[in-house]
């Protein structure tokens, strides 16, 4: 596209932007189009990979075939010799420097951090770790020199599945043993919960294995001055890797600045530090030039951490008319070969969310991390929560079959009454806020829920080979990570609070600075919205910096549905100093007491008369200083950190009808109901896109996605032609709603929106799944839920000799 | 994803190319690329040159030739689709080109291509089989014809001999009477088919007299279910078409892999091919 042509793009798209017409004087609430995208849609991009440096080297690592070996020699100097390469290394090169990944989240007492260099030295745990790697004057020299690299290796066992691996004999992932740690939460008498209960429903789930795969592929360029060290990275936490670069390498912190410029999805994945963020700033250091890294989709596929691999034991006692007594849970999450940034903290994440909205006398939960040599796991969107929600729906879902009652029926029976709020769970949570009463009425009637119910007896009765199931998923979440203090006791590495700042230019004209660090999420569009509001100016005089350690100079970045809810609300706050600051100099200048001062519509007024100045006006006051009050800055500018005193808890109903062809075991959806109450919402468009996505993903799960090793410990799925991502075509239109039930632990009164959708639809799908073959004796598909599965799922239920 | 190093070629004319070819037995014709270039990538092919032939006029457009269709082996998926000469004459041929891979790949990808790239989980081989079409190739010696059911050798292995192109696919045209469907079973719209079905049904007076079965990812090579197409011949609509279809999955080998297991791949064939020829009857 040419220049002219992306500028006319841009003004065909302002001028059809109907949604951004004002419909009242608020701007929170209004559905803003996205002031990023004409931007990013016109192929304005600052992506990592499109960034250049003068005299730019480009690196590649050659990495593992073995999933575990001992490395006897490496030997680069054939790689040295090719033309265009500029050096090449082996993990003895950086052995002296490069330190060891960090793990910030020790969980438990009995944890064991593995030593995780960069690139390995002496042993190989996973296929694709960096053994070795060659710096070239372009990507493709540096990829044909990876063929001279020879690597001698003595194979080790491969530790694969995670019973086997805790078994007595079993090899050894690392030295310490296969357990990584274990951890056990008890609330109430879980044996008295149990004991005599009229019903006891014992599953075992399995989380498959997920990869992220955002839309961009991880790139990182690190340069230097000679003394300072610049990193652009394509990731979510600029400032905590700033931090985390400082202690690894033991360069000092204030010679480090890392840039996050456009990045390009993350889902949890680039909530990291990496091997390779490392490595590019050593490879710097050691060449004096700009080194860039660009990983292929492969590559990705086998280095970038996983997600989810849980396998769950739930055991759930309840009375005969449906009420829980007891939940126990016990789960093995494989952490891979190592643990990295919050690796074993993502199952414990869970640990409080698999009572969900549901009352209970007594509570178990226990986790043991497991070490395999496969790729790490960490934070994949949901982290640790879609594990818990997937379970205890899908358990709700079995103990309606069990009593023969509506799923529905039996979650009413069971959840917290919209009068009890705030409630404090079986497991020690405090919800705020919650009304599940409200959104699941609203989506039984968006789903048409009894109508759905008849079609689907009649199929049963006429023994239609496409059956029809229907599922329900009444979920919640903790969000909004973290309050401090809670980080705190949970012995996490950092605290979980945000910082907001405000500069207010000379010509009136606003500059916000966050310290998330948005990867798609809207926050320039929904920073301006809350600005907007809060100073009483336009939308089009705000705009925000964000993803630069110099320029956001505090942050604790963006995961875990924390940005609106901290961030957001810690440039309210800094809002509210711009105006105090504001309202001193305004009295100031028209001559009255500051609480003689209104404000309304961005300006001061003098209460009964016509005097005011707007706080534009104002910014141009402090600015020439001419006229200052006695000890009064020359600027409005202000900052404020936020820091929440509990999680927030959006919860919501998600239906979804399915159409399984019994005889094929496809799974068509058929249609998808979301109500969500993510609590006040800025910016209604972008909370729709995050459902969307969020559901996308979740169906992803139940019926697409999975990783596969073979049983030498190879990644199968390094394409996305064995792992399968499904696109627009596969999923059908989402029909959504929201109810609005205010947070109580912020003043925005929002909760957060970033992972509902993904929580909350593998459940409702699976679940749908099953409920479609349950007349045919079938109680579960293991995820992800392909037609082979539900094939042999009823294959094995078929009497003999008929083949359904 | 970087290839290894290679030549690149490209020639002016067809015996230019012809000759390229036989000069090099490591070169490989470059035709769309949405098969060779992935291989390239992923450094599971090192060819020493590619030969590319997407600029040599000969070998694009789609002609009506009376009793067959004759497409270019360069005419892309996109243009197969667009073919108003396809859709005459050889409609089963559109349909299943419609559903290669998705519309970008069609845009690039060509017929010839993936038939030269004999990949058995391709859809257009299968298809080219049932209708018994005729592949022209081109070398340095001249022209030759080989059947489709000739030409498919083993997987990703074609009768083609070095210094050979192919240049075009006669599509012989059925008469009157004649239903035709596509059947592909994938788990998500862009992946490749698990099974794939293409069936050519002819009907008389209702009764069924000539079917023929082409099977997507059966073997090492695309198949044709003869056991079902004898099977139906002669028969009613109903209950016996269902029995002949149970027939579709004789003598296939079919693979497994991610996606399936053999013994579901030869379930699927028959359901699969239950559907196809029912479709193609004209009784969905």
């Amino acid at each position: 596209m040419t220049e002219m042509d992306a500028g006319l793009v841009a003004e065909q798209i302002a001028q059809s932007d109907q949604l951004n017409e004002p419909t009242d004087r608020s701007e929170v609430g209004r559905p803003r189009r996205r002031k990023e995208d004409t931007r990013l849609l016109t192929g304005r991009t600052q992506w990592t990979d499109n960034l250049s440096r003068p005299g730019m080297l480009h690196v590649m690592y050659l990495r593992s075939p073995m999933a575990h070996a001992r490395i006897t020699r490496v030997d680069v100097s054939g790689a040295r010799d090719l033309p265009g390469v500029v050096a090449a290394f082996s993990g003895e090169d950086f052995a002296a420097e490069q330190g060891s990944l960090p793990c910030a989240w020790p969980v438990s007492e009995d944890i064991v951090i593995p030593d995780h260099p960069p690139m390995a030295v002496s042993e190989v745990r996973y296929v694709g770790e960096a053994v070795a790697c060659v710096v070239a004057t372009d990507r493709y020299r540096a990829a044909d020199a990876l063929d001279a690299i020879e690597v001698d290796y003595e194979p080790l066992p491969a530790v694969l599945d995670m019973n086997e691996a805790l078994a007595d004999g079993s090899p050894k992932v690392h030295e310490a043993g296969n357990k990584a740690f274990s951890a056990k939460i008890t609330a109430g008498d879980v044996d008295a919960a149990f004991e005599g209960a009229p019903v006891v429903i014992d599953r075992t789930y399995v989380q498959q294995r997920l990869i992220p795969s955002a839309m961009e592929p991880r790139a990182v360029l690190a340069d230097t001055d000679g003394e300072s060290f610049t990193l652009w990275t394509s990731t979510q936490i600029p400032h905590v890797l700033r931090v985390m670069l400082a202690m690894v390498t033991g360069v000092p912190e204030h010679r480090i600045r890392v840039i996050a410029p456009d990045v390009g999805g993350g889902f949890g994945s680039k909530l990291q530090v990496t091997a390779e963020e490392v490595l590019g700033l050593l490879l710097t250091r050691k060449l004096g030039k700009p080194v860039k890294w660009t990983e292929s989709r492969s590559e990705g596929n086998l280095t970038v951490h996983h997600g989810r691999d849980q396998i769950q034991h739930i055991r759930l006692a309840a009375d005969a008319d449906g009420r829980i007594r007891g939940l126990q849970v016990d789960l093995l999450a494989d952490m891979g070969a190592y643990l990295m940034l919050v690796t074993p903290g993502i199952p414990m994440l869970g640990a409080s969310m698999f009572n969900a909205i549901y009352k209970m006398d007594a509570y178990e939960f226990a986790c043991t991390g497991v070490f395999t040599t496969k790729m790490p796991t960490d934070a994949y969107r949901g982290a640790g929560r879609p594990e818990a929600t997937f379970a205890i729906e899908r358990m709700m879902d079995e103990l309606a079959a069990e009593l023969g009652m509506d799923p529905v029926e039996v979650r009413r029976r069971n959840w917290i009454r919209h009068e009890e709020f705030p409630y404090t769970t079986i497991s020690g949570l405090t919800y705020d806020s919650g009304n599940y009463e409200a959104a699941t009425d609203k989506a039984l009637a968006l789903f048409g829920y009894d109508k759905l119910r008849a079609e689907q007896s009649d199929r049963r009765d006429r023994g239609d080979p496409v059956q029809l199931g229907i599922g329900v998923s009444t979920y919640t979440e903790m969000c909004g990570l973290a309050p401090s203090r809670m980080l705190g006791e949970a012995n996490y590495g950092a605290g979980g609070w945000e910082h907001g700042a405000v500069r207010m230019l000379p010509t009136g004209k606003v500059e916000v600075i966050t310290g998330t660090s948005p990867h798609g999420q809207g926050h320039v569009t929904s920073w301006s919205q809350i600005a907007a509001d809060a100073l009483g100016v336009p939308f089009e005089d705000v705009t925000v910096l964000h993803g630069d350690t110099a320029i956001a100079h505090k942050g604790m970045d963006t995961y875990g549905s924390r940005s609106l809810v901290i961030g957001g609300v810690a440039v309210l706050k800094a809002c509210d100093k711009v105006k105090d600051k504001a309202r001193r100099l305004a009295a100031h200048v028209l001559e009255c007491s500051p609480d003689d001062l209104e404000f309304e519509a961005g300006a001061f007024k003098v209460r009964g008369t016509e005097s005011q100045r707007t706080i534009q006006e104002l910014a141009l006051a402090a600015f020439t200083a001419h006229d200052l009050p006695d000890g009064v800055e020359a600027r409005l500018d202000s900052e404020a950190t936020f820091d929440p005193e509990n999680y927030s808890f959006p919860h919501g109903t998600h239906l979804c009808a399915v159409e399984v062809d019994t005889e094929t075991g496809m799974v068509k959806i058929r249609s998808y109901v979301a109500v969500d109450d993510v609590g006040k919402v800025v910016n209604p468009l972008i909370v729709e896109g995050q459902v969307h996505g969020g559901i996308a993903q979740g169906i992803a799960q139940a019926l697409f996605e999975e990783a596969v090793y073979d049983a030498d410990g190879n990644l199968l799925t390094t394409t996305m032609a064995d792992y399968l991502l499904p696109s627009a075509a596969d999923l059908p239109g989402f029909t959504l709603d929201r109810t609005e039930t205010p947070a109580t632990s912020n003043p925005l009164g929002v909760k957060g929106v970033g992972e509902a959708g993904t929580i909350a639809s593998t459940p409702a799908v699976v679940n749908a799944v099953v409920d479609a073959l349950r007349p045919r004796g079938v109680h579960d598909v293991r995820m992800p839920c392909t037609p082979e599965r539900i094939w042999r799922a009823l294959e094995a239920q078929a009497p003999e000799g008929v083949r359904p | 994803m970087i290839p290894a190093q290679f030549d690149y070629a490209r020639p002016a004319s067809l015996d230019e190319a012809c000759q390229a070819l036989a000069s090099d037995e490591d070169a490989k014709v470059l035709a769309g690329g949405q098969s060779l270039l992935p291989l390239l990538r992923m450094r599971l092919a090192y060819p020493s040159t590619l030969v590319d032939v997407g600029r040599l006029p000969d070998l694009k457009g789609v002609h009506d030739r009376g009793d067959h269709v004759f497409i270019g082996a360069m005419t892309t998926h996109d243009e197969v689709v667009r073919s108003g000469v396809v859709t005459a004459g050889c409609p089963l041929v559109a349909l299943a080109t419609a559903m290669v891979a998705d519309r970008a790949i069609r845009h690039r990808g060509t017929f010839g291509g993936s038939l030269a790239h004999a990949d058995p989980a391709g859809d257009l081989p299968a298809v080219v089989l049932a209708l018994d079409g005729v592949l022209v190739a081109r070398s340095a010696g001249g022209e030759r014809e080989i059947p489709a059911a000739d030409f498919f050798v083993d997987y990703l292995e074609s009768a083609l001999e070095p210094g050979e192109i192919l240049t075009g696919v006669k599509i012989p045209k059925l008469g009157a009477g004649w239903g035709f469907h596509y059947e592909k079973f994938h788990r998500t719209a862009q992946s490749w088919a698990i099974v794939g079905v293409a069936a050519a049904v002819k009907r008389s007076n209702g009764a069924i007299t000539e079917a023929r079965i082409g099977l997507t990812n059966m073997g090492e090579k695309p198949l044709r279910a003869r056991a079902t197409e004898s099977a139906l011949r002669g028969v009613e609509l109903g209950d016996q078409v269902r029995l002949a279809c149970e027939e579709a999955a004789a003598d296939t080998s079919p693979p497994a892999d991610l996606h399936a297991q053999p013994d579901y791949r030869r379930h699927l064939a028959r359901v699969l091919t239950h559907r196809a020829v029912r479709t193609a009857a004209g009784s969905p």
